[in-house]
C-alpha cells in the first residue's frame, strides 16, 4: 500500500458530555475505505456512544463527522443511511414475527402496496446473495431462524438500504465460534468488495484476527491507534486499562474432594411445557469448578435458576452435600440458602441487585432475614453497614461508600457486590452464572482469581458462562449444553474447535464422519 | 449513559423540586383564575387567609389533612410494594363501617378513650379485609390491582348505600345515616384540649386523629426502613426478580402490602365520623381516598412527604372552600380544577423540571469539581 487509501469516515474532535458524564472527550478517529478498523474498550470507554454518534442516535456536543471527505450533518440514523452508513445493533432490530423480505423492507416499503417493494427487495437479496455468499431464504419467520441467521438478515438490512460502512456493535456476543468465524468470513468478502467495517468489540481475540487497524478506547479517550499485524493482545489490554493486566489465569491443579452437588434426571419446563432442561445429571465436588459451556438460551440460565431454588423442576433430584432436595416440590432460594447454596445469578442488574437500594442494602439480599442485621423483625440499618464495610474493603469495592446507591457503581464493581455477597458467606456450593460479563478486563481479573481461591478454599463452584475462553481457563472439568441437554464432558484443554462443534449440538461422532 | 436524568442533591430532588412543581401549578391555576375574570393575586390571598387566617380556618385545614395523612399513607405503603392501590376510597368507606359498628355498640356505656383505640382497630381490619380480596386476586390469579381496587370502590359504594339504608337507618331518620353518636364515641377536639390549658380555639372539628395520624406516619417510617418486611416490600417493589431470587415470596408481599394499606385507609374514617359528624353519613369519603394517590405521589411515599403534602392538600380543600364561599365567581368545580392543576404538576409532571434542574447542578458540580 503505497498511497494512503482515501478515508470512508473522519470523526474530528467529537466531544459528548451526559450531565457530568464525559463519554468521548476530542475524539478523532479516521477509517480507511475499504478495511476493517476495530474498536476497542472496556464497558463504558464510550465506544458505543461514539458509534451511537455516527449513527445519528446521539448528537455531539461538538465536533465534525465527514464521509467520504465531505462533511456530514447526522442528525438522525435516516441521515447516517443516506450517508451510507449502516449499523447492525448487538441486539437485533428485528420483527420475530415477520419474515426474512417483510424485514428487510421495513420502513422502505416504498408505496402503499407491498408488492413492488417486495419485488424489488427479493430481487436484490438474491444479487447480495451471489455477491457477497450471504444466503437467506426471504420468506422464512425470523423467528424460526438460527442467531447467526439473523445476524445475517441484520447485515443484509444495511447493504440493501446502500451501505457503504458497516457498523457492527459486539457482533460476536451471541454466536457460537462456528458462527462468528462465518461472520468474520463475511466481513473479509465484504472489505475486499470495497466496504468499510468498523468492529465494536471488547474481545482481544477477534480483534487481532479480522482487523487491519484498531484503535483502543479508556474513559471517554481515544489513547491509541495501530495497525493490527504491529500489536500484540498485550498491549492492546495493556492500553484499554491502563496498566499491565494478567491474561491467563493462575492456578494450580484441582484436588476435588466429597461430592457437594450432585444432579440427577433434572427436568425444567417453561411455560409452554417445552423442556427447557431436559433429563440432566451431574455432580461438582469441593474444591472443583466445573464449567458449563454452551450459547446462551440453551438452558444454562434455567439450570442455574433450579439449583438456586427459583424454578421448579417437573422432575429429577438434587442432592446437597449428600442431603436431598426436592427441586420439584420443595423449590425455594431462601432454604437452599440454608442448605449452603450461595447464586452468583446471570442478570446480575435484572436479579442479583436492586439498583435504587444503598450499597449496604444489597449486601444482605437474600441474607437479610438473619439476626445479624437485626433481631427479629426488625433491621439494624447500622449493622447491615457495618457488614457491607467489611466486604467492600475484602473485595476492594469502588468507590468504598456503603450509603451510594447500587446504580452508581460500575459493572464491574456491582458484580463484586453480588460475589462479595455470595461468597462470605461460607457456602458449600457456588452456582456463578456469567461472572464476568460487562465487567471491566480489570475487575475480571480479580473475580477469576477469587474464584480460584473460593475453589482452593474447598469450595464446589458451578460456573456458566457464554465466554467459551473463560470457561476453558477456569474450569477443571467442561460440560457442553445444548438444547437443554448435557452433550458431552470435555477437558478443559480440549480444542476449541471441538468444544464449539458440540455447542452447535453436532456429536463427535457425527463430526469425524 | 445508565440514567436518563443527572444525580441531583438531596435538597434540590426533595425540597427545591416540588416547592417549583407547586409554584408552577399554583401559577396556572392563576392563570385560569385570570380567564375567568378575577384577580389571582386576591384570589390566593383568600385562599390562604381561608387556611391559615384563624385558628379556627386552621383547624380546619388541619381536620382535612388528618384524612388525607391516612390515605395518602395508605397508597404510599403500596407503592414501596409496588403496588398501585387505587382503592383507598372504597378501603376507607368499608373502614367506616368498622368505625360506625364500634360507636353504635359501646358510644352509651364507654368513654371516647375506650372506644376509640377499639374503633381505630375496626376501621383498620374493615379496610384491609376490603384491600384482602383484590390482593388475594392479584397474588393467585394476577389479577391487576389497579383494576380490581378500582371496581371494588363501586361495589362498596352500592354495598354502603344498601347497609346504610336498608340496616343501619333508624326507621324515624329521614337521611341515609345511622343515629347520632353519643358522647363515647366523641373524639376530643383539639380545640377543647386547649381550652383545656386555659387557651382559647376555635370550634373546627381538628381532633386527636391528627395525633394518631402522626404516629401512623411514624409507624410506616419504621415499616419500610427499620423491618425485615419493610426491606422486603421495598426490594419486591423495585425488582420482583430480585426478590424472587432472594426467596422473597411475593404472595405474602402482596398480601401483607394491600392489607396494610388498605387499613391505613380505612382508618381515615375514624377522623371524619367520630371527630366530626359523629355518624355514619352517605359518601363520607367525598374523595380522600383519590387526594391519598395525589399525596403520595406528591410526598414521594416518605411519611414525611406523605405528611407535607397532606397538609398542602388541607390548605387546598380548606382555603379552596372559603375562596369559592367568598368568591362567587370561583365556584366549587373552579376549586377542583385549581387542586386538579397543582396535582398535575406535583405528581404527573412531576419530572417536567428535572432535565433543566440535572443541567443547572450538574454543570455546577463539574465545575466545582474542575476547580478542585
Amino acid at each position: 500500500m503505497a498511497a494512503p487509501l482515501p478515508l470512508a469516515i473522519e470523526l474530528i474532535h467529537i466531544d459528548k458530555k451526559f450531565g457530568a458524564v464525559h463519554a468521548n472527550k476530542d475524539i478523532n478517529l479516521s477509517v480507511a475505505k475499504g478495511t476493517i478498523h476495530g474498536v476497542i474498550g472496556e464497558n463504558g470507554a464510550g465506544k458505543s456512544t461514539l458509534m451511537s454518534i455516527l449513527y445519528g442516535f446521539y448528537h455531539a456536543d461538538s465536533g465534525e463527522i465527514k464521509v467520504n471527505g465531505k462533511t456530514a450533518h447526522i442528525r438522525t440514523s435516516q441521515d447516517a443511511i443516506a450517508a451510507g452508513i449502516g449499523m447492525v445493533h448487538q441486539h437485533f432490530m428485528l420483527v420475530e414475527n415477520f419474515s426474512v423480505l417483510e424485514n428487510i423492507i421495513l420502513g422502505v416499503e416504498g408505496g402503499a402496496l407491498l408488492k413492488g417493494g417486495e419485488d424489488k427487495a427479493r430481487a436484490r437479496l438474491k444479487q447480495l446473495a451471489d455477491e457477497y455468499e450471504l444466503d437467506v431464504d426471504p420468506d422464512q419467520l425470523i423467528e424460526d431462524l438460527p442467531v447467526g441467521l439473523q445476524q445475517r438478515v441484520e447485515i443484509l438490512k444495511a447493504l440493501t438500504r446502500g451501505a457503504e460502512t458497516l457498523i457492527l456493535d459486539e457482533p460476536t456476543g451471541v454466536l457460537t465460534p462456528a458462527e462468528a468465524d462465518h461472520l468474520f468470513r463475511i466481513l473479509h468478502i465484504l472489505k475486499d468488495q470495497g466496504k468499510t467495517i468498523l468492529l465494536i468489540t471488547h474481545k482481544l481475540r477477534e480483534i487481532m484476527a479480522v482487523t487491519d487497524n484498531v484503535s483502543v478506547m479508556r474513559r471517554g479517550e481515544m489513547v491509541a491507534t495501530r495497525k493490527t499485524s504491529e500489536t500484540s493482545p498485550q498491549e492492546l489490554a495493556e492500553l484499554m486499562v491502563g496498566r499491565r493486566v494478567l491474561l491467563e489465569v493462575d492456578k494450580s491443579p484441582a484436588k476435588p474432594g466429597k461430592e457437594m452437588l450432585r444432579v440427577e434426571n433434572l427436568t425444567v419446563r417453561d411455560e409452554w411445557k417445552v423442556a427447557r432442561v431436559d433429563n440432566v445429571s451431574f455432580n461438582v465436588r469441593a474444591g472443583e469448578i466445573v464449567g458449563i459451556a454452551g450459547v446462551s438460551g440453551n438452558g444454562q440460565s434455567e439450570l442455574l435458576a433450579t439449583l438456586a431454588g427459583i424454578t421448579k423442576a417437573v422432575s429429577g433430584k438434587i442432592f446437597i452435600d449428600g442431603e436431598p432436595v426436592d427441586p420439584v416440590h420443595e423449590a425455594d432460594p431462601a432454604r437452599m440458602r440454608e442448605r449452603g447454596v450461595a447464586h452468583v445469578p446471570e442478570d446480575r442488574q435484572h436479579m442479583g441487585l436492586v439498583l435504587p437500594f444503598e450499597e449496604s442494602e444489597n449486601s444482605i439480599l437474600g441474607y437479610h432475614e438473619s439476626n445479624a442485621y437485626g433481631s427479629g423483625a426488625m433491621l439494624d440499618p447500622e449493622a447491615v453497614r457495618a457488614d457491607a464495610a467489611i466486604k467492600v474493603r475484602k473485595f476492594d469495592i469502588r468507590p468504598d461508600n456503603v450509603r451510594l446507591k447500587t446504580a452508581n457503581f460500575s459493572g464491574g464493581n456491582q458484580q463484586k457486590i453480588v460475589l462479595a455477597r455470595e461468597m462470605e458467606r461460607d457456602p458449600k456450593v457456588l452456582l456463578v452464572g456469567q461472572p464476568t460479563r460487562g465487567v471491566d478486563i480489570g475487575a475480571i481479573e480479580f473475580i477469576h482469581k477469587q474464584l480460584i481461591a473460593m475453589r482452593d478454599a474447598g469450595k464446589a463452584i458451578l460456573l456458566v458462562s457464554v465466554e467459551l475462553d473463560e470457561i476453558r481457563s477456569l474450569s477443571d472439568r467442561v460440560l457442553v449444553m445444548f438444547a437443554g441437554r448435557i452433550v458431552g464432558e470435555v477437558s478443559p484443554e480440549t480444542d476449541e474447535g471441538e468444544i464449539g462443534l458440540l455447542m452447535a449440538g453436532i456429536e463427535r461422532r457425527e463430526a469425524a464422519e | 449513559m445508565s440514567s436518563p436524568f443527572a444525580k441531583l442533591p438531596a435538597w434540590v430532588d426533595y425540597g427545591l423540586m416540588p416547592a417549583v412543581n407547586v409554584a408552577v401549578g399554583f401559577l396556572v391555576a392563576g392563570l385560569v383564575v385570570l380567564f375567568i375574570g378575577e384577580n389571582p393575586v386576591n384570589a390566593v390571598s383568600i385562599l390562604f387567609d381561608g387556611a391559615f387566617g384563624s385558628l379556627n380556618n386552621f383547624g380546619y385545614t388541619l381536620f382535612y389533612a388528618t384524612s388525607f395523612i391516612f390515605t395518602g399513607l395508605g397508597v404510599a405503603v403500596a407503592f414501596h410494594a409496588g403496588l398501585f392501590n387505587i382503592g383507598g376510597e372504597g378501603q376507607a368507606y368499608i373502614g367506616g363501617l368498622g368505625t360506625a359498628l364500634v360507636c353504635l355498640a359501646l358510644d352509651k356505656y364507654m368513654p371516647w378513650y375506650v372506644t376509640m383505640p377499639l374503633a381505630i382497630a375496626a376501621a383498620g381490619i374493615f379496610g384491609a379485609a376490603w384491600a384482602f380480596i383484590p390482593a388475594w386476586l392479584q397474588a393467585k390469579r394476577g389479577s391487576h390491582v389497579v383494576i380490581t381496587t378500582i371496581m371494588f370502590n363501586f361495589i362498596a359504594a352500592s354495598l354502603m348505600a344498601y347497609i346504610l339504608v336498608k340496616v343501619l337507618k333508624p326507621l324515624s331518620a329521614m337521611g341515609p345515616s345511622t343515629r347520632p353518636f353519643e358522647t363515647g364515641a366523641y373524639i376530643p377536639r383539639l380545640g377543647q384540649i386547649s381550652e383545656f390549658f386555659g387557651l382559647s380555639a376555635g370550634s373546627s372539628p381538628a381532633n386527636l386523629a391528627l395525633i394518631v395520624a402522626l404516629i401512623a406516619a411514624w409507624l410506616v417510617w419504621l415499616l419500610i426502613w427499620r423491618t425485615k418486611l419493610g426491606y422486603e416490600m421495598r426490594t419486591f417493589g423495585l425488582n420482583p426478580s430480585a426478590a424472587a431470587y432472594a426467596g422473597i415470596r411475593s404472595t405474602k408481599i402482596i398480601i401483607v402490602a394491600m392489607l396494610i394499606s388498605g387499613g391505613l385507609s380505612g382508618m381515615m374514617s375514624v377522623n371524619t365520623i367520630m371527630g366530626n359528624v359523629h355518624k355514619l353519613d352517605l359518601d363520607f369519603v367525598s374523595g380522600a381516598g383519590f387526594v391519598g394517590i395525589a399525596v403520595a405521589l406528591m410526598g414521594r411515599s416518605h411519611p414525611v412527604g406523605v405528611v407535607l403534602a397532606a397538609l398542602l392538600f388541607g390548605v387546598l380543600y380548606q382555603g379552596g372552600a372559603e375562596l369559592s364561599f367568598q368568591v362567587p365567581a370561583i365556584s366549587r368545580d373552579m376549586i377542583l380544577i385549581i387542586q386538579a392543576l397543582v396535582i398535575l404538576f406535583a405528581g404527573a409532571l412531576e419530572n417536567m423540571f428535572r432535565p433543566i434542574f440535572g443541567q443547572l447542578f450538574a454543570r455546577r458540580e463539574t465545575s466545582a469539581a474542575g476547580a478542585a
